[in-house]
């Protein structure tokens, strides 16, 4: 029976082509945007892990409290210990330095005058030492867009539209103008090794990244960081993990009255990336709720007017001695076969589509000229396996619910009323 | 002693119309038996094809009883009334009714599938069945391709191949020039002498009528005359 039904399928085109064209389409839209929406909120997520929140990150508890105002003065100090006691403690995390810190960047030009002069938001990372990966992690190699990255102290890289607008290149020199934990003025001078292009907005207009040591230094925070932060080994963020984590080491040290105390915060904490997060997980859910709703609505509709046009085909097969109910199950198996051979078409597509927008992205730079947002310049699709059934399962369960609902009409009509489908 | 196959005491059928009820059949009670080549004969709306559609268990009696091969056609489920044509009943139709996307051979085939036959067994009864029409070398030709009389053929083929011992005839002949007519309804009969196959018919054409040994009259649903006729030999135009 089914190889009868699967010839039908194939030779009569209005039985298959346009329930395969709706279901092939509405498979390829979900597996499309579903992919690109988990890209974009994925890529979203995963710089601000990169630049900002780490998987997780370890403070003081006062440096928490003011973590956007980047309160050096409230910095975490003894932090060999704290180190030790991370590594102990959760060995498949790599634990990073970093401080962040504002001031003024100045360079100067000839006959002691400025050629430019700006508001600078600095970074300090781990640059010389290979088993912190953070230039791999902060992807600085690619995206140099001159010179080298920092290979000695007193080096310093900065945001290439930022260094455009200072009007200066590799090579020239930087006064950097700002406070030290303490309170006091400091002045460091930098030669540029290198300007890089993140594809952010925000850091590409006013961002400088100088070694972690040289930060220390020149913000008097010896044997001290602003923040700690924890990276999976496979760099991939691991939710439940990370909540266990945080519980037990916030347990370790709730104790403690110090107001300098470590606490543990998870990137979900942090800069509204948990709302983030609970996104990523409901638009999937929500895309395959309303693409079944939908898809069955209109397959329904769709079954009910090639239902109509078959009615003579049904009068014929009860006459021959087909029972109600195997007509009903063969269109389910129909709908089966024709839901499986739109959506083995649709995931194709819609993967391909995920494959090339993953290669190639949309460029929003024109965009994000003003953005102060940390989000990519390129949005991209990301293919996860997850894409495999997300499309394919909803078009064959939504090919079954309209066939299952337009072919209640068989056994609404009398018999007689439908073998009288065959009179002309 | 004949079998009896049809037999149908005090039928009424009824349909709504407007506020009443319209009478299609009144007080039928007829017997048919085994091998018998009959005929319900009539004007349209004289209720012809109700009856036909009542013995072919595709719909009920409103009062009176209707018995096909000893089963009550209003005791029958959905089911076992399926059943009961799927194994017993053959049906050809006015128009000819084939599946248009499938074969000649797949249409005839159909019939043995809904019986769960073998793909050997089927393909041999195809087979055999198309060669009672004549129409063997045609087995890979689609319905379109067919002309009116080929189609009624297949049709024929199609009701004869699981080899019922009723099959139900609906103005077979009303789309049909005079040639094809005469050759189908010999074909016919030539398998009702063959195979001792009962066929009841449902006509107004006086070429189908001359090969019939029974004609029941039917007149405003009600039965007019019933009336045994001894049949010449060969018909064929």
């Amino acid at each position: 029976m089914i190889k009868f039904i699967f010839k039908a399928i194939l030779r009569d085109k209005n039985r298959s082509l346009l329930p395969i064209t709706v279901v092939a389409t509405g498979v390829l839209l979900t597996i499309a945007l579903s992919g690109y929406l988990s890209g974009m909120l994925g890529d979203i997520i995963d710089q601000n892990a990169r630049f900002q929140t780490g998987h997780v990150k370890v403070m003081t508890r006062a440096y928490a409290d003011n973590v956007d105002q980047m309160p050096n003065d409230l910095a975490l100090l003894g932090i060999d210990e704290v180190h030790e006691e991370l590594n102990n403690d959760f060995p498949n995390y790599t634990w990073v330095n970093r401080i962040n810190f504002g001031g003024i960047i100045d360079a100067p030009g000839e006959n002691d005058q400025s050629k430019g002069q700006g508001p600078a938001s600095g970074m300090a990372v781990e640059l010389f030492s290979d088993s912190s990966g953070e230039v791999d992690r902060l992807n600085l190699k690619e995206s140099l867009e001159e010179g080298k990255i920092p290979e000695k102290s007193g080096e310093i890289l900065i945001g290439y539209e930022f260094a455009d607008k200072l009007n200066v290149k590799v090579g020239d020199e930087l006064t950097f103008m700002g406070s030290t934990m303490y309170g006091s003025m400091t002045f460091s001078k930098f030669i540029i090794s290198g300007t890089v292009r993140f594809g952010v907005a925000a850091m590409d207009k006013g961002t400088i990244i100088i070694d972690f040591t040289d930060a220390q230094q020149m913000l008097d925070m010896a044997d001290g960081t602003g923040e700690i932060l924890g990276f999976y080994k496979d760099e991939v963020f691991m939710q439940d993990e990370v909540q266990e984590m945080r519980e037990e080491f916030n347990a370790k040290h709730a104790s403690s009255s110090d107001e300098f105390a470590p606490i543990m915060k998870t990137l979900g904490e942090q800069s509204s990336m948990g709302t983030y997060l609970d996104l990523v997980d409901s638009v999937s859910g929500m895309f395959v709720v309303i693409f079944v709703l939908v898809m069955s609505i209109v397959l329904w509709n769709t079954g009910l007017i090639g239902g109509l046009r078959r009615y003579q085909e049904f009068g014929i097969r009860l006459a021959l001695g087909e029972s109600k109910g195997h007509i009903y199950r063969a269109m389910i198996y129909e709908a089966l076969l024709i839901g499986t051979i739109g959506s083995v078409i649709g995931s194709a597509l819609g993967i391909g589509v995920t494959l090339l927008m993953q290669r190639y992205g949309i460029d929003i730079s024109g965009m994000m000229k003003d953005a102060t947002m940390m989000m990519p310049t390129v949005l991209k699709s990301k293919f996860t396996p997850q894409l495999l059934y997300i499309g394919f399962i909803p078009g064959v369960l939504a090919m079954v619910i309209g066939t299952m609902l337009s072919g209640i009409g068989i056994y609404k009509r009398e018999t007689a009323t439908l073998f009288k489908e065959l009179e002309v | 002693m004949s079998e009896k196959i049809i037999s149908t005491e005090n039928l009424v059928k009824r349909y709504p119309e407007g506020e009443g009820w319209f009478t299609a059949l009144n007080n039928i009670s007829l017997t048919f038996e085994k091998g018998e080549f009959a005929g319900v004969v009539g004007p349209s709306g004289s209720g012809k094809t109700t009856l036909l559609n009542i013995i072919g268990s595709l719909d009920t009696p409103t009062e009176g009883s209707a018995t096909v091969m000893g089963k009550k056609i209003s005791d029958l489920s959905h089911t076992q009334a399926a059943q009961l044509r799927n194994l017993n009943i053959g049906f050809i139709f006015q128009v000819y009714n084939l599946l248009p996307v499938y074969t000649v051979f797949e249409n005839v085939e159909f019939a043995l599938i809904l019986q769960n036959r073998s793909a050997s067994e089927r393909k041999k009864k195809v087979m055999q069945a198309l060669e009672w029409v004549g129409l063997e070398n045609m087995a890979n030709k689609r319905p379109s391709k067919l002309s009116g009389g080929e189609g009624q053929r297949v049709a024929i083929a199609r009701a004869m191949v699981k080899e019922p011992e009723l099959v139900l005839a609906d103005e077979p002949t009303a789309n049909l020039d005079a040639t094809n007519a005469h050759a189908i309804i010999q074909t016919m009969k030539n398998l009702n002498k063959e195979l001792n196959t009962t066929f009841l018919f449902s006509t107004h054409d006086e070429k189908v009528m001359q090969y019939l040994n029974r004609l029941v009259h039917l007149e405003d649903g009600e039965v007019a005359e019933d009336e045994i006729i001894k049949q010449t030999e060969n018909k064929i135009v």
